[in-house]
């Protein structure tokens, strides 16, 4: 744990007393805190490229009457810097009033162990693992042109101070383990890529020699796209696997039930609450509580104690995911989904580990059910219009079904549909549900912070495939 | 205030003489300090303020073909030496690289030039709230507008770059950026859309009412989309989104996807990827350019480059490590380009538009569907449907797609290219993509 006031000329009692003076007659607010030490080894090219550490220390303080937020971060934690910060507040938020009484629940829950990832491996170790994943994979295959490995390691240390003192603290191992290939045969190429992660030591993923599985599955989706041809163009039905392609729920519905759009009336979903939105037997939560997933907190970045959130239970929009602000404005609670990438930004509502649960159909079944369409396995990356509803993702493995069968590779497309409608066109919830392997990262507003997927397989009924073959 | 030279240089130096003391044999530093002040506004009320104050410090040290770096937002020297010590004993452990080392020394800058990127001017935040109350009501005149936020961003920066070789500069960098998001509804949608204006110089930035009004019109335009059929069409890409293109183009021709070999441009220099017709500059040295400088980022001076000419690949983008592997010079593009652009074409932008029967105007694209590895291009879209010149209705849920060696060869450019951003592109039109919609 960081004492963060251990080298400043600001001790703790004279920070409490600036913020309570900050704060005082505002409706919320306060200090936080963070250190963070990260490193990140990479081999590529037969090489170590880089090896860097990087060591983050800073405050952010925060001040909100009625909807205003005055915001102020600095690196330096002194007195004059608080100070400062103290005055630019103030001078935002000329006329305060009202104090917001929104206790923060109490929890000892705690969903990973305070350790340190990067202390708890040698750069030695770290180095020969990357060799060896290298020399596994060009030895595997001989159409290997490039490969590339990485490590990314994280203990971020936060704490927050509210008006009053009130003091409450978290510490966050993060890891990522990655690797891409590219192979080259006949004069084309593809890559592959795959990673594991979460908030336990390198070795929770890697033992028993576990990073040859991420090795095999990288060099599984090369060699699969190595064979692919065109992508289809136009409206079809499209089968999503389990685990990873819950990207889809996260963009298509995720971004659109977080509160500051809702309350803001921006997103397309501010006015179903209460109405059926998705195909009955569809239930969907964003759980902060899962042990040491890349998306679970133990508190949130305001101190809250994180949920499990139930945002559509049986077709049914239930609740939106909030943190204090947009709660204290919505006359709700938060739901411990307060979240900031770093002390250089302010909160805002956002997923942690949002998830489909299953049904009780068979992947098979719904293969069987489509004539023409796709079977999508795995996906890069995703994002969405809230206000018009319209998301993408793009598949990285994909293959056309034909008469209820599986059929060939295709290239990379992007699929788009309509975010409020799409849950209406999902005819069948497999019995397969999977969580993602921990390497998901959500962007808003500037702003990426960790998260995490799940779903079963699933049947849309009807989506546009942007492929190039008409 | 933003930190003074006096002080950056101060830490800088106190960095590389600890390095050698501890036993690197060389190392670079960077130092940057960056404060901004930011107001928002949301239907015509403030909504936020934000300042921040950013230092940062970043380490590479070398022992000869050994290489680490550390970087941290932390300057007090306790923390810096317990740092450097870090760097140093990482760099021993890590296994050497024949094709590392700091730039050749005649490749450094030298030359100065005053490029006018600071303006010393200070906005106060009641200035940045008149602004954005002029800017607001232009955008909510209309009834369909239900919701408008905005920002006045102003920043200060300043930095030095310092190497064992004897390279100290930095410099001072300000910009001053509004924007406007604008939502507007009707019966059948609810659309989005946006403004924006940066510049080095306050006085340069663009009119509040103008801004706001631009933001509305351009998002009332999109109300009530349509979704058309898939099929083979002309696409015409608004300016900015034809940047994105450019800058997809710049990544596929920096030295390190060259080297690795993963660049769907590799070994295409002096082929024509291009249509003849098609030139492309990077060219550092444009007053008050919002990608401007006199060196990259480990110090290499930053020459004009022709980067297309007459549709033939001309130059890599190089940095020093890249570089020596493909056994060229850097050219100073350690970082990316700086003002890269499209030169204008022949045609008007109303020429452009009349050209073909039927085309598509995108106006926005979502997903990250650029591959250059392969060049295989597929997002998702919006935009108008065009006929004969005229924007015939708003089209949306569509994607296009197609493979940039193959779009590349069939661009035509207008001649309305503006230095609104560091890359800029003329409005576009690419034949031959497919798109997929019903």
């Amino acid at each position: 744990m960081s004492n963060f006031f251990e080298k400043s000329d600001l001790s703790r009692s004279e920070a409490e007393n600036i913020i309570s003076d900050t704060l005082q007659k505002c409706d919320d607010g306060e200090l936080y805190l963070e250190n963070s030490k990260s490193e990140s080894i990479l081999l590529d090219d037969n090489k170590i490229k880089n090896s860097s550490y990087n060591s983050d220390l800073g405050f952010g303080f925060r001040a909100i009457s009625d909807e205003v937020v005055a915001y102020s971060h600095s690196n330096e934690i002194s007195k004059n810097s608080l100070k400062q910060s103290s005055e630019n507040l103030k001078s935002t938020l000329k006329s305060v009033k009202g104090t917001y009484n929104h206790e923060i629940p109490k929890s000892n829950k705690k969903y990973y162990d305070n350790i340190n990832p990067i202390e708890q491996k040698s750069l030695n170790e770290k180095i020969k693992i990357l060799n060896e994943v290298n020399n596994y994979l060009r030895s595997k295959d001989n159409n290997i042109k490039q490969v590339t490995a990485n490590f990314l390691g994280e203990q971020k240390s936060v704490e927050i101070i509210r008006s009053g003192g009130e003091t409450l603290t978290d510490v966050r191992p993060l890891i990522r383990f990655n690797v891409s290939v590219m192979l080259e045969k006949n004069g084309r190429k593809e890559t592959g890529v795959y990673g594991v992660g979460g908030r336990q030591s390198y070795d929770s993923y890697l033992k028993d020699d576990n990073w040859k599985s991420v090795c095999d599955e990288a060099l599984r989706i090369a060699s699969v796209n190595l064979e692919s041809k065109p992508a289809p163009a136009g409206e079809m039905k499209v089968v999503l696997g389990p685990g990873w392609p819950a990207i889809l729920i996260h963009e298509a519905v995720g971004h659109g039930l977080e509160g500051d759009f809702n309350r803001k009336k921006t997103s397309a979903f501010h006015n179903l609450m209460g109405q059926k939105v998705a195909s009955e037997g569809v239930t969907i939560i964003d759980d902060g509580t899962i042990d040491n997933r890349r998306g679970s907190l133990t508190i949130d970045d305001e101190g809250t104690p994180t949920e499990k959130t139930v945002l559509i239970e049986n077709g049914i929009l239930k609740n939106f995911m909030q943190d204090r602000l947009n709660a204290r404005l919505m006359k709700t609670k938060s739901t411990g989904s307060g979240r900031r990438e770093n002390y250089r930004h302010i909160v805002l509502p956002r997923m942690r580990n949002t998830m489909m649960l299953s049904g009780d159909q068979t992947q098979d079944e719904m293969i069987k059910a489509v004539d023409k369409g796709i079977f999508a396995v795995s996906f890069g990356g995703g994002q969405v219009d809230i206000t018009s509803g319209k998301f993408v993702f793009n598949c990285t493995e994909a293959y056309e079904i034909v008469n209820g069968k599986i059929g060939s590779p295709i290239k990379g497309a992007t699929l788009i549909g309509d975010g409020p409608s799409i849950l209406k066109e999902v005819s069948m919830v497999g019995n397969d549900m999977m969580m993602d392997p921990g390497i998901g990262t959500c962007g808003k507003a500037g702003q990426g912070v960790p998260v995490g997927v799940a779903q079963p397989s699933i049947l849309i009924n009807k989506m546009t495939v942007g492929g190039t073959k008409l | 205030m933003v930190k003074d030279q006096e002080f950056l240089k101060k830490k800088a130096s106190y960095c590389l003489g600890l390095a050698k003391k501890l036993g690197a044999t060389e190392s670079s530093v960077i130092v940057n300090n960056s404060v901004s002040e930011t107001v928002n506004f949301r239907n015509k009320k403030l909504d936020e303020s934000n300042r921040s104050d950013d230092l940062g410090i970043s380490i590479t040290t070398y022992i000869g073909k050994k290489k680490s770096s550390i970087s941290s937002s932390n300057l007090q020297d306790d923390n810096l030496n317990i740092l450097i010590e870090k760097c140093v004993e990482t760099t021993k452990n890590t296994p050497e690289d024949e094709f590392n080392s700091l730039p050749d020394k005649d490749l450094l800058a030298k030359d100065f030039k005053d490029l006018n990127l600071y303006d010393d001017t200070h906005i106060e935040n009641d200035q940045k709230i008149d602004y954005l109350k002029k800017l607001e009501s232009a955008a909510s005149n209309d009834k369909k507008i239900i919701n408008t936020e905005s920002s006045f961003a102003q920043n200060k920066s300043n930095f030095i770059l310092a190497n064992t070789k004897g390279f100290c500069a930095g410099y001072k960098t300000s910009s001053f950026t509004a924007s406007s998001i604008t939502v507007a509804k009707d019966e059948k949608s609810m659309e989005r859309d946006y403004e924006y204006s940066s510049k080095c110089f306050l006085k340069d930035l663009d009119d509040a009412g103008e801004l706001g009004k631009k933001a509305a019109d351009q998002t009332i335009r999109k109300l009530s989309p349509k979704k058309i059929g898939s099929e083979k069409i002309a696409i015409i890409f608004d300016k900015r989104i034809a940047k994105g293109i450019l800058s997809t183009f710049a990544s596929a021709i920096s030295s390190s996807a060259i080297s690795r070999g993963t660049s769907f441009l590799k070994d295409k220099v002096k082929q024509k990827i291009f249509s003849d017709t098609i030139n492309v500059l990077d060219k550092p040295d444009i007053l008050k350019g919002l990608g401007s400088r006199n060196f990259d980022i480990e110090g290499v001076k930053t020459d004009t480059l022709k980067l297309v000419e007459q549709g033939v690949l001309r130059h890599y983008l190089i940095d020093t490590y890249n570089g020596k592997k493909l056994n060229l010079k850097s050219n100073g593009r350690c970082g990316g380009t700086s003002n890269l652009y499209f030169e204008n074409g022949n045609v008007s932008f109303k020429d452009l538009l009349n050209s073909k029967s039927k085309s598509l105007y995108i106006t926005e694209t979502i997903g990250h569907g650029s591959n250059i590895v392969t060049g295989d291009y597929s997002v998702g879209a919006t935009g108008f449907l065009v006929e004969n010149g005229e924007f015939k209705y708003p089209i949306n849920e569509i994607t296009i797609a197609g493979n940039f060696k193959d779009m590349f060869q069939n661009i035509t450019l207008a001649n309305d290219l503006e230095f609104k951003y560091a890359t800029n592109s003329p409005t576009m039109m690419i034949e031959g993509m497919v798109v997929a919609g019903k």
